[in-house]
């Protein structure tokens, strides 16, 4: 059981190239800890440096309170899975879950043991003998869980482990390492580029964009306030939608032809100032009545989810897209009114994105 | 099917039953050959069917030899030119993997230089170097021995270069994997690289073999001694022999055609690792 306490990590590459730009993060022990970023973000780069596959060119990297810097990848007492897997593809899949245990020199009554232990919570028992390649996609998934799991290892480290499997193995995937990881108790780090399963299996979530920590926080919190415009699009499907506007002394946003918006006492300023509203689709509601806060537009077209649906509607070029469970009234071309409630619409600084308010 | 892809396959099939023709013509003209009397020849009178004389001319080849016209019998040479093969082969195989996982997976100083160095050898086969390495060979003391057989045959890069694209071509996340299970560079090699290169070493195997059977420049060079005669440094000497004396040239080409049995034998036997070896990735 351990925590891992990052401390001013940094990658620079040969060529100057800075993936890391000083990362200070803590994960409490037994915690499920999700990356998330677009690609390119470091977010792979920095599992790996705390897998030990690289090092950092700065800082520390502390598992349960060791500094681990100066150890290889098998000292650091890391269980690692991979986006492919990298199961061995001569192996068995009893030797592939093995493997670690018998180079670590675990007795053999042992290592069956433990290899029949996971297999069975794994539902691997009937498969043991097989080889990876006679084995569906997520069976190998389940098999490379299993590897990571006989050795009881300190701290999981997830690279993106889900993202070859198709949407409904995902789903249920996702569910069940997230139980799995409960079961065990023990700290995990889980990679995906993905914030949908970010959101739904994180303690806690870090959405790192350009070599840089963005927000750090449980996955509720940062959806509904985020840090910047950055998080804040990039949390949630479809993107929370960004209106320029103006803020005035009473709180109220001015989108000019769009109409307008009240933003609750947060926004108020004493003097006008130039701001960007993120509304998320959800919080948008047809207008009742006829007060002023409301967003007048056309509705362009409907996108039909089943349980919901999403209309987009726009006006002077500028779009917006609904979230919505109401049926009816979302012809193509009709007058749409919107509205939202105050605590709805967050405000974010033109320039640099930061949060207002 | 369409009368185009019929054509096609027409005039595919043409190709393929003329090259495989002009392939085995020879060998069966020679295998015709070897089953006849010596009295054919000197009439002129060979023919395309076999001769009634096949199994007694295969027997004095391989076995009793022709004292009379001075023909030691085939089988030690056979036996001679098969160790020589195999010493090749995995001599070559046992120096190149180590050489190969050396230079792809592991940083040390000079490693390009290393590699281009080996890589350069391929553009030196054993003829173009022959006296050097007969200067080498002979200051070393291993004229008319296995060692100088098969040593300087043995260095080569072919297969250290070969070997390198195979390891190059396992993915970089089983070797992390491996990291993280604890397995060093040692273990890494044996439980993952070599099970991995399985085929690579048997399609390598079988074109090592065959070259290192075929071998005549070298071995002609470094041996006077009879034990050491390879089959096809022996046929020569029987052609030479057909050529001033008697006309022996059933007993040529009977021995043409046992020297070619056992690379046959080889790349039948492991004609489907051989296969899978040139085209699959297991990885």
């Amino acid at each position: 059981m351990a925590g891992v306490t990052l401390r001013g990590v940094k990658k620079r590459y040969p060529g100057g190239f800075e993936a890391i730009k000083g990362i200070d993060l803590d994960v409490p022990d037994g915690d499920l800890c999700v990356f998330v970023g677009p690609s390119g973000c470091g977010k792979s780069t920095l599992l790996r440096i705390v897998a030990g596959l690289e090092t950092a060119s700065e800082g520390t990297v502390a598992i349960g309170g060791r500094d681990v810097g100066a150890l290889g990848p098998a000292e650091r007492d890391v269980a690692m899975v991979f986006q492919n897997y990298a199961l061995y593809p001569h192996m068995s899949v009893f030797d592939n879950m093995a493997y670690g245990l018998r180079n670590r020199g675990a007795a053999r009554p042992e290592i069956e043991a433990r290899v029949a232990e996971a297999a069975a919570m794994l539902d691997l028992s009937a498969l043991l003998a097989r080889k990876p390649r006679e084995l569906s996609g997520g069976q190998r998934q389940r098999v490379a869980m299993g590897r990571a799991i006989v050795r009881k290892p300190a701290l999981f480290l997830f690279d993106e482990p889900l993202s070859n499997l198709d949407a409904k193995l995902r789903a249920r995937m996702r569910v069940e390492i997230r139980a799995l990881q409960r079961r065990l108790g023990t700290t995990a780090i889980h990679v995906t580029h993905d914030q949908l399963e970010a959101m739904t299996m994180a303690d806690t979530l870090v959405v790192l964009n350009a070599g840089r920590v963005e927000q750090v926080g449980k996955p509720a919190d940062v959806y509904a306030r985020p840090a910047n415009r950055f998080v804040a699009g990039f949390l949630g499907s479809p993107e929370m939608n960004f209106l320029d506007g103006e803020a005035g002394p009473d709180g109220r946003i001015d989108f000019g032809a769009l109409g307008s918006l009240s933003a609750g006492a947060g926004a108020r300023a004493p003097v006008s100032r130039k701001v960007v509203a993120g509304i998320r689709p959800e919080n948008l509601a047809p207008a009742e009545g006829d007060g002023p806060d409301r967003l007048s537009l056309t509705v362009d077209f409907v996108e039909e989810l089943g349980a919901a649906r999403l209309v987009y509607a726009s006006r002077e070029g500028r779009r917006v897209v609904v979230h919505t469970a109401a049926h009816g009234g979302w012809a193509p071309g009709a007058p749409l009114a919107l509205t939202a409630a105050a605590g709805d619409v967050r405000l974010f600084d033109p320039q640099g994105g930061a949060a207002l308010g | 099917m369409p009368p185009r892809a019929n054509l096609r396959a027409i005039a595919l099939h043409a190709a393929l039953i003329l090259g495989a023709a002009a392939l085995a013509v020879p060998i069966w003209l020679a295998f015709v050959a070897a089953t006849r009397a010596s009295a054919d020849f000197v009439a002129g009178d060979v023919g395309w069917l076999p001769g009634p004389h096949g199994f007694a001319n295969f027997w004095t080849v391989l076995a009793a030899g022709d004292s009379a016209d001075g023909l030691p019998p085939a089988w030690p040479m056979l036996l001679t030119t098969l160790v020589v093969a195999l010493l090749i082969a995995l001599g070559k195989i046992a120096v190149s993997l180590p050489a190969a996982f050396a230079v792809t997976y592991f940083r040390f100083p000079f490693r390009s230089l290393a590699f281009w160095t080996i890589f350069l050898t391929l553009m030196l086969p054993v003829e173009v170097r022959i006296v050097p390495t007969f200067q080498v060979v002979a200051d070393l003391g291993l004229l008319n021995s296995w060692a100088g057989l098969s040593l300087p045959l043995i260095a080569s890069a072919t297969a250290t270069f070969l070997f390198r694209q195979t390891f190059m071509s396992v993915p970089d996340e089983l070797t992390e994997a491996a990291r993280i299970d604890a397995a060093g560079p040692l273990r890494f090699f044996f439980d993952v690289l070599l099970p991995l290169s399985r085929t690579n070493v048997a399609a390598l195997f079988v074109i090592l073999f065959i070259y290192g059977w075929n071998q005549y420049l070298w071995p002609l060079m470094v041996t006077t001694e009879p034990r050491f005669y390879t089959i096809v440094v022996g046929i020569q000497r029987l052609a030479l022999a057909a050529d001033e004396g008697t006309a022996v040239w059933h007993y040529v080409m009977a021995t043409a055609i046992l020297a070619l049995v056992p690379p046959v034998a080889v790349v039948v036997g492991m004609r489907k690792l051989f296969v899978r070896g040139l085209v699959e990735t297991e990885k």
